[in-house]
């Protein structure tokens, strides 16, 4: 779509890293073969899914404007996955390892906010960035402009392992345990593009935390959590962690199970690849709704899952990785810019007065703090991530995070340098008060962007905030501390669960009409961990919502005990209480009497459910094999490409590669460990495929195992033209042979 | 050099201050009713953030945008899709495109009263490859920039500021030295 997506890619070669310049191109060619509808579009859903390359709402072609259905025409005829057009825009998700960043990575994002988006970065709950509007053939530029920064969109979406997340006050804080940060990060490169990983049934989230009692890692909602502890054996401290798998939120939330009480630091990185191996040998496939970690914990119990996970570990094969990283843990202890300071004396406006008292944290460090840049809606503006790249420079050592509750954490600012640090955020529109109370509302994008969407979390959060924002410093304390979270439907990325007072959209039919509701979740735990999932009460319409929190936050004010939190609160006075308090705010006027019921937050139309759409959380399920088969396909094709400019021994030689692969896609389906040996995977592959009779076609018998065979047997030799060109061909066959006899291996068998 | 991806902000003076989520229903309308002829996806909402990109009407080929950025509120028209043609058509249609979008905001009921100042144009590329903003791309454009305003604004000139902020996408903001209409630019942008 870009004119200049051509002249990116000639400018950035060869100032890639090189896993990743390789990684982006051939996303690039998958993209094009999408298009000559050489790649079946399932399979090319999941991959892009597997680079971040994610749909958006009305992307079928589908639009309800309020009055009727609107085909919305595309030029393309195309298609990137099941019924998703190709011209239409879509998000690309941007990982952010334990949401570690530093100065110009926040202009780079910035500058494609600009040039591919609506000049708009968001911050999601998992510390990762999102762009929305992204056109499908713009991704592997914007994918190489991250590169060039040292930032992968790999793994952001599909069946894989999700950002690594972890707390962002991680080596400052005043009571973690110890720093996280290296461990988190060591995890994240190593997981990332494991072959271990890459045949999940769904998605795998990791987080770390430094303590036990805080929330910043909600180790207790994710797949795989690690909290770090210590312990002391002959006087001497050791590090670990207290591993658990098994958490998540969704429609039905799950707290994790303890799988280790003490792990040690060397154990990590095995035993979540052991943890990796079992979840995709016995995770569910087919029911995505079952296929997450927390279904086969449930289904195992946690005893019978640690057997199965603690075998593995002892069959794997050693990895020098596994400890590499703990040679340079310190590598990654961050440093301050400036000298420790006292926060000056001088009184400062009613607004700084403010944003010290909720935005600033004083670090374990003394003289030091972490400043929280409080971003309405987990947005921010092209210019506003200049400003704060400049301010990083200027206050820190080029270092920034992003936090799960959709904001920024400087960290190591001197305090002697606070007044200052206001007021250049605020110059940029950052310096907001209200960081991690009532006003800092978290909302999932909802029906604003998200195809399963049923009502609208940001325009609800949106509302509540410029509400509350008027007269949140004038409520009673308590109030002002707690949480509000916000889903647009029950899968729960707004976090709701873990909310004092949680939401998520539903839809009700009354008199025929239908209607935006929000189901009230309340007193959810977000210490601790995300200690506690909140109760379910009843769906209210969203209009209602605000008056809802303003009875709700009043009858807590009025009625709680001495330090009495609010999740407590709930729990003593009762769904009865709630429900008798609330209950006049569950009805609603005719729609002749106020339309505006009718309609949602921040969005005219009549309200209707038609726009929801398949999401695509899940992904597709597509086998190893299938993804392993479909790369080798793209080598048959960058081999043809190749000997179009005339590079023969180039293409002769990857021809026989897209041979090999092909043939070591089948052997991995039966043999997970098979290195990348090229005389190893002809003679595995001999021996359970071709000397089985197993690859024999129906039609030519082995011929095709031939072709493999002879190709391998030239053992380096120069080709021809003419040879080069039969062995591409005969590649596309063996490929083709190749798919046949997977599909015969998973055929039902006949009665 | 080709430039592609021209940006058009014309300014919306707002001395009693202008609610940005005003134009959400309007530009719902302009969906419903297809009022452009080009293809309009949906409205997405940004008014909580300062000095953001406002309301963004959402397009397959181009984005209309009630812009605030700079601190400048004002029309922003996006265009996003490739142009054949020289710079010069290109600027003119950007500049058509956005002036279009402000004649119909203002002859629309639910915004009564709003006046945009067809005086006062931005005009950028979006997209760092094809111009950075590097003083030899404002040597080698601003020729280009000048003909067009010239052209733009005859006869009554215009005084044009070039964007140096390195960081900023390459443009320019002109300004006419006297009244100018709407109704007379989109006239001179027909032919």
């Amino acid at each position: 779509m870009k004119a200049s997506n051509a002249l990116w890619k000639e400018r950035l070669a060869g100032k890639l890293p090189e896993e990743l310049a390789r990684e982006i191109d051939i996303f690039e060619t998958e993209v094009e073969l999408r298009q000559q509808g050489k790649i079946e579009e399932k399979l090319f859903a999941e991959t892009r899914l597997r680079r971040g390359v994610y749909g958006q709402r009305y992307d079928n072609g589908q639009r309800h404007d309020g009055k009727k259905t609107q085909s919305l025409k595309y030029p393309g005829g195309s298609t990137k996955g099941p019924n998703t057009l190709w011209d239409a825009p879509g998000m690309q998700r941007i990982k952010i390892p334990a949401g570690g960043l530093n100065a110009r990575q926040l202009e780079v994002a910035g500058e494609l906010a600009e040039e591919y988006s609506d000049c708009i970065v968001h911050v999601t709950t998992r510390q990762d960035f999102q762009l929305h509007f992204v056109h499908i053939e713009d991704t592997p530029v914007v994918m190489r402009r991250l590169a060039s920064v040292g930032i992968t969109t790999r793994e952001a979406c599909g069946n894989s392992v999700r950002n690594v997340t972890s707390c962002p006050y991680a080596g400052v804080c005043q009571d973690e345990t110890f720093d996280v940060t290296p461990y988190a990060r060591a995890l994240s490169k190593f997981l990332l593009g494991h072959p271990d990983c890459q045949s999940f049934g769904r998605k795998f989230k990791p987080a770390f935390s430094g303590c036990k009692q805080h929330a910043c890692g909600l180790v207790n909602m994710h797949d795989l959590g690690a909290i770090a502890v210590t312990s002391r054996e002959n006087g001497t401290e050791a590090r670990g962690f207290e591993l658990y798998v098994g958490g998540g939120l969704g429609p039905i939330p799950h707290e994790a199970k303890l799988l280790d009480p003490f792990l040690p630091p060397e154990e990590l990185l095995p035993m979540a690849q052991a943890i990796a191996r079992v979840f995709a040998r016995l995770g569910e496939k087919k029911n995505r709704n079952r296929a997450r970690i927390k279904f086969l914990v449930k289904d195992l119990g946690i005893d019978k899952f640690r057997d199965l996970v603690l075998e593995e570990r002892k069959a794997m094969p050693g990895d020098p990785r596994w400890t590499a990283f703990l040679e340079e843990l310190d590598r990654h202890e961050e440093k301050p810019l400036r000298p420790p300071g006292q926060i000056p004396p001088a009184a400062g406006s009613e607004k700084y007065q403010r944003w010290l008292k909720t935005n600033i944290r004083p670090q374990r460090q003394e003289g030091y703090a972490v400043a929280t840049v409080a971003l309405p809606l987990g947005d921010i503006t092209a210019n506003q991530l200049r400003a704060l790249a400049d301010i990083v420079r200027r206050f820190t050592r080029d270092t920034i995070r992003s936090t799960v509750e959709q904001n920024f954490a400087l960290r190591w600012i001197s305090m002697a340098d606070l007044p200052e640090l206001h007021r250049a955020l605020d110059a940029a529109g950052l310096g907001e008060p209200g960081a991690c109370n009532l006003v800092d509302i978290v909302a999932c994008p909802g029906t604003d962007t998200c195809k399963l969407g049923i009502s609208s979390s940001r325009g609800l959060a949106g509302e509540l905030r410029s509400r509350l924002a008027t007269k949140s410093f004038q409520l009673d304390e308590a109030v002002q501390n707690l949480h509000i979270k916000i889903s647009g439907c029950f899968n729960s990325c707004g976090q709701h669960h873990l909310a004092d007072l949680g939401f998520y959209g539903v839809s009700r039919t009354i008199n025929n009409y239908k209607v935006p509701h929000f189901q009230v979740v309340l007193g959810g735990e977000w210490e601790n961990n995300a200690g506690s999932y909140g109760m379910s009460m009843f769906a209210i319409p969203s209009k209602n919502i605000p008056e809802a929190v303003d009875r709700l936050t009043e009858k807590y004010v009025r009625e709680r005990q001495p330090q009495e939190k609010f999740k407590d609160f709930i729990k003593r006075i009762g769904r009865a209480a709630v429900k008798s308090l609330l209950d006049d705010l569950t009805g609603l006027p005719a729609y002749q009497t106020n339309p505006s019921y009718y309609s949602d937050w921040g969005d005219p139309r009549e309200y209707t459910t038609s726009d929801i759409g398949a999401g695509e959380c899940a992904g597709e399920v597509v086998p190893q094999v299938v993804f392993d088969l479909g790369a080798a396909e793209r080598e048959a094709f960058e081999a043809q490409v190749l000997l179009e400019k005339g590079e023969v021994q180039k293409a002769g030689q990857m021809g026989y590669q897209a041979m090999v692969h092909a043939a070591k896609a089948l052997v991995r389906n039966e043999f997970q460990d098979i290195p990348e040996d090229f005389e190893r995977i002809v003679n595995e592959f001999r021996a359970r495929f071709h000397d089985t009779q197993k690859f024999n076609d129906p039609f030519v018998g082995g011929k095709f195992a031939h072709y493999l065979f002879a190709a391998h047997k030239r053992d380096g030799a120069p080709f021809t033209l003419e040879q080069a060109q039969h062995t591409i061909e005969e590649a596309q066959l063996f490929i083709e042979a190749s798919h046949g006899c997977y599909n015969r291996m998973v055929a039902p068998k006949a009665p | 050099m080709e430039l592609q991806h021209v940006n058009v902000k014309v300014s919306l003076p707002s001395p009693g201050g202008i609610d940005p989520e005003g134009f959400i229903p309007v530009f719902h309308g302009w969906i419903q009713d297809q009022v452009l002829e080009e293809l309009l996806i949906d409205v997405a909402s940004y008014a909580h953030v300062i000095n953001g990109p406002g309301v963004v009407l959402i397009g397959h080929r181009a984005d209309y945008s009630i812009d605030s950025t700079g601190g400048r509120l004002g029309l922003r028209y996006n265009h996003k899709a490739p142009l054949s043609g020289s710079n010069f058509e290109r600027f003119k249609q950007s500049a058509r495109a956005a002036l279009q979008a402000c004649r119909l905001l203002e002859e629309n009921p639910q915004l009564k009263g709003l006046r945009f100042n067809a005086g006062e144009l931005e005009l950028f590329v979006n997209d760092r490859a094809l111009a950075p903003n590097t003083p030899e791309i404002r040597a080698a454009c601003e020729p280009e920039l000048r003909e067009f305003f010239q052209w733009l604004y005859q006869p009554i000139g215009f005084a044009l500021e070039l964007e140096k902020d390195p960081r900023q996408r390459f443009g320019a903001r002109a300004k006419a030295v006297g009244a100018v209409e709407i109704k007379q630019l989109l006239e001179r942008l027909k032919g």
